[in-house]
């Protein structure tokens, strides 16, 4: 039989789960927590479930809102999701309460691809973006890997996930626009010094077309492999509509991949 | 023993209930047992390699979605090549879907489609047809006529013919295509739409304009089959806004023999399980034992308020 794409033969389902809290944190952020069963459960860093918003006062969306996973609690059985309000779906997630059910559909998409024989990973974060690298950090410290997190945010107090990643054993800087120093010609030179003295083998990033542009003028500069997870607006999220494309060059040719089902996770040399 | 078979032309399906083409791609394996569709309709192919519409391809609208996809298709080598094969392993059988920009490209498509593993052609008339300005084949009579008379010329499998509900008088388009020689109807696809952000001025789209689907097209799709049933006697697979079993019976008391789901696949992936789960209690609750009984049954005549019975 011919593979046609990536695909992963474990299952995914729909499946309505009941939410264990829904914390506010910090300025437009919540931090969600489902139990869900043992196939939502095995979602890997990166991958990303459909959430079936509930709609609040004017909101009338017709469709699911993807999400990335911000971390399976295997001990508890329960899945978590960092977000921020940005729209009708994300507003209506916020009204959510514990004991209020949440139907899911995952896991969904190619999550991050981590290489074990390296040694030093670079989490490169813009805003919520670092919610979907964090679970990235739990499974390379497991895998004995060191994990610096650049978390990039408007303002320090506003970064994501920063005491979370401390506790999983991260190292983490936080980098901000009020004092300039998330802007990338700052960025660059702290990062290629992270290279150059440490030793870097990967860099991941998420939530921002400057730091997607920074990793791959370090990619193609110092061969460190890259990957990126892309956000798109969605209807299906599982590879049937084709309205999440966007371009990507390959082998000098521009083609265009489907964000839930060649990604959302792609190789930082190919996105555009 | 209820019995949920429909015959569509000389294809017999174990339940009445496929994806819409577009709404269903492989992946879905592994959400929903395959086996248990009555059909599974593949995506569009054209003759061509396209990629499609510029982004945004999607928004949402009350009740539905507006997108703009452009049939983005790997073309037939690929779809021979590597989706055919794929599907074979399912039990149900396999509807291709084409559509291509004259007469004579429908016909060499449907021609290259000659292949074990294709069940039937559903042919997706809403493609632009070069040679008639670009408009859609299904707004008009004779080029669906002629589209449809060359594909039956072109392959020996049955030919659903699959509308649009952009036109003013369908029933014209629906008798076009039995002239044609059709097999099936299918009633419809998306009806065009479109959406503007008021805080940019710009067009939701970047096609501009895009297919309305979903909830909101029940009940307009369900008046156009309801119309072609009147108008044809051939069999009609009702498509547009069908999220549960009752809009399911809907349209087969409205003259459908089958139904396609689309949008709501993207919402919840398995509400065509679930229809097919609850066709045979409903046909129980209603003394029915064949689903083809409902076909064409709505009694139309009996929509008046009885209580005005007493002002007459």
């Amino acid at each position: 039989m011919s593979t046609l794409s990536p695909i992963q033969p474990r299952p995914i389902r729909a499946e309505v789960c009941r939410v264990v809290f829904n914390t506010p944190l910090h300025g437009p952020y919540r931090h969600l927590a489902v139990t869900a069963s043992a196939t939502a459960l095995a979602a890997m860093p990166g991958q990303f479930f459909q959430l079936l918003c509930p709609g609040q006062g004017q909101d009338r969306h017709t469709l699911r809102r993807p999400m990335s996973v911000y971390r399976v609690d295997h001990a508890r059985g329960q899945l978590e999701f960092l977000f921020k309000i940005v729209g009708a779906g994300t507003r209506g997630l916020s009204g959510l309460a514990a004991g209020d059910e949440l139907d899911i559909f995952g896991p969904l998409g190619q999550g991050f691809r981590l290489n074990m024989q390296w040694r030093h990973i670079v989490l490169l974060g813009r805003g919520a973006g670092m919610a979907t690298l964090a679970p990235l950090a739990e499974t390379a410290i497991a895998r004995g890997m060191k994990v610096t997190a650049i978390l990039s945010a408007a303002r320090p107090e506003l970064a994501v996930a920063a005491d979370h990643l401390r506790a999983a054993g991260a190292e983490v800087r936080i980098v901000n626009d009020a004092d300039g120093s998330a802007a990338p010609e700052w960025l660059e030179p702290v990062l290629r010094q992270i290279v150059t003295e440490q030793g870097v083998n990967f860099i991941a990033t998420c939530g921002s077309g400057r730091l997607l542009r920074l990793v791959r003028r370090l990619h193609q500069e110092f061969g460190i492999d890259g990957q990126v997870a892309l956000e798109q607006p969605m209807a299906c999220g599982i590879g049937s509509c084709f309205c999440c494309v966007r371009p990507f060059v390959v082998d000098g040719q521009t083609i265009f991949k489907r964000v839930c089902q060649e990604g959302p996770v792609f190789a930082i040399q190919e996105a555009a | 023993m209820i019995d949920l078979t429909v015959r569509i032309g000389s294809l017999i399906l174990e339940n009445p209930v496929m994806p819409g083409s577009g709404t269903f791609a492989e992946g879905m394996e592994r959400v929903i047992d395959v086996d248990r569709l009555g059909a599974i309709v593949a995506k569009t192919i054209t003759p061509d390699i396209r990629h499609g519409n510029p982004q945004p391809r999607l928004t949402e609208v009350v009740g539905g979605m507006l997108s703009s996809i452009g049939i983005p298709s790997k073309g037939p080598d690929y779809f021979c090549a590597e989706t055919v094969p794929f599907y074979a392993r399912f039990k149900p059988p396999l509807i291709a879907s084409i559509s291509a920009s004259s007469v004579e490209a429908f016909g060499k498509l449907a021609a290259r489609l000659n292949t074990p593993g294709i069940a039937a052609i559903e042919v997706n008339l809403s493609c632009p047809n070069l040679e008639v300005n670009g408009r859609a084949f299904a707004m008009f009579p004779e080029a669906t006529r002629d589209a449809i008379r060359h594909i039956k010329e072109s392959t020996d499998r049955p030919v659903w013919a699959k509308l649009t509900p952009n036109v003013g008088d369908i029933t014209e388009i629906a008798v076009a295509a039995h002239e044609g020689g059709a097999d099936a109807l299918v009633v419809a696809n998306a009806l065009l739409g479109m959406a503007i952000d008021v805080t940019t001025f710009r067009p939701k789209l970047g096609n501009v304009m895009g297919g309305v689907t979903g909830a909101a097209m029940k009940p307009v799709i369900l008046r156009m089959v309801y119309q072609c049933a009147q108008a044809v006697p051939l069999p009609i697979i009702g498509c547009g806004g069908i999220s549960s079993i009752n809009d399911a019976v809907e349209y087969m008391l409205a003259g459908a023999t089958a139904v396609q789901v689309g949008t709501a696949n993207f919402i919840h992936p398995t509400t065509m399980i679930d229809i097919i789960d609850a066709l045979p209690e409903f046909l129980r609750r209603h003394g029915l034992t064949r689903v083809t009984d409902l076909i064409g049954t709505m009694r139309a005549n009996e929509a008046a308020d009885p209580s005005w019975a007493a002002v007459g």
